[in-house]
């Protein structure tokens, strides 16, 4: 007998594990890009699922708002429509389908081999709350050290990626 | 339905991410792939977090991890395009040079 808990964490398992199979076999790389999108919403539902609301949300906002845009302006500005660049050669394809097997095959011995040590009752409730006090608590520090790394990053990229633009500019003109 | 069954998508999603980096020749491709496996390490930290600890230090890596993402995804393609402009090109196979 199967809960709604399950129901719905089945359909979320099989929406992020079809998509990460489609970003991993696709010869199109701009099919790659768009299942990213359903990959990481897929993620983001078993998020709410282990009752990390704000991960969820911040999940949507940063990977699905943020990062696969950027990732398919890329393949945009990259790519030549016409060309294949985004095929995988049949070369290199069963070396790599052994390895990420290999890690599956030890991953799945591990957990189903370990005896984790469980909660005994899992409480659904809200964690934001919790979150903000550890992050402006506890781990103050890390948090200004993201937030510091995040703008350098940040500019970093757009002085590395700046020629572009200029050179585009000079283009048209 | 438990923490297991978490873990094995979670295994499921790197193996995916694995594949993707390792198959790859488009530099993008590999960043997908890069992204995947960082998915499926929040994933495994918050299930862990829901599943055996009471705290939220779990739930703080993952957000660790999402950050440094966003950072890692921004600067890296930031050279891909850097690279693409100079060299017209972003197979891994063929991106063997340091100088022009």
């Amino acid at each position: 007998m199967m809960s709604v808990f399950d129901v719905i964490f089945f359909a979320l398992s099989a929406l992020t594990l079809l998509s990460a199979f489609v970003v991993a076999g696709s010869r199109n790389i701009v099919y790659s890009g768009f299942a990213l999108i359903f990959a990481f919403l897929g993620v983001a539902g078993l998020y709410v699922q282990l009752s990390a609301d704000f991960l969820a949300a911040m999940q949507v906002l940063v990977y699905v708002g943020g990062i696969t845009v950027v990732i398919l302006f890329a393949v945009m500005l990259t790519r030549d429509i016409a060309s294949t660049a985004g095929t995988n050669p049949i070369l290199n394809r069963p070396a790599s389908l052994l390895a990420a097997a290999g890690v599956l095959v030890m991953s799945l011995v591990l957990i189903l081999d370990s005896d984790w040590p469980l909660r005994p009752e899992v409480a659904y409730a809200p964690t934001s709350g919790e979150l903000g006090r550890e992050l402006l608590g506890k781990y103050l520090l890390p948090f200004e050290v993201a937030s510091l790394l995040l703008l350098g990053a940040l500019i970093g990229a757009v002085i590395i990626a700046r020629r572009e633009v200029r050179e585009n500019e000079e283009a048209r003109s | 339905m438990g923490l297991n069954h978490f873990l094995m998508v979670g295994a499921l999603l790197f193996a995916s991410g694995v594949y993707t980096v390792l198959s790859r020749r488009n530099a993008i491709g590999i960043l997908m792939g890069v992204e995947l496996i960082l998915n499926a390490a929040g994933l495994n930290f918050v299930a862990f977090n829901h599943y055996t600890t009471t705290g939220i230090q779990g739930g703080l890596f993952t957000v660790f991890i999402i950050v440094l993402a966003a950072a890692e995804a921004a600067v890296a393609l930031a050279i891909v395009l850097a690279i693409y402009q100079n060299l017209r090109d972003i197979d891994a196979n063929r991106l063997d040079t340091l100088q022009r």
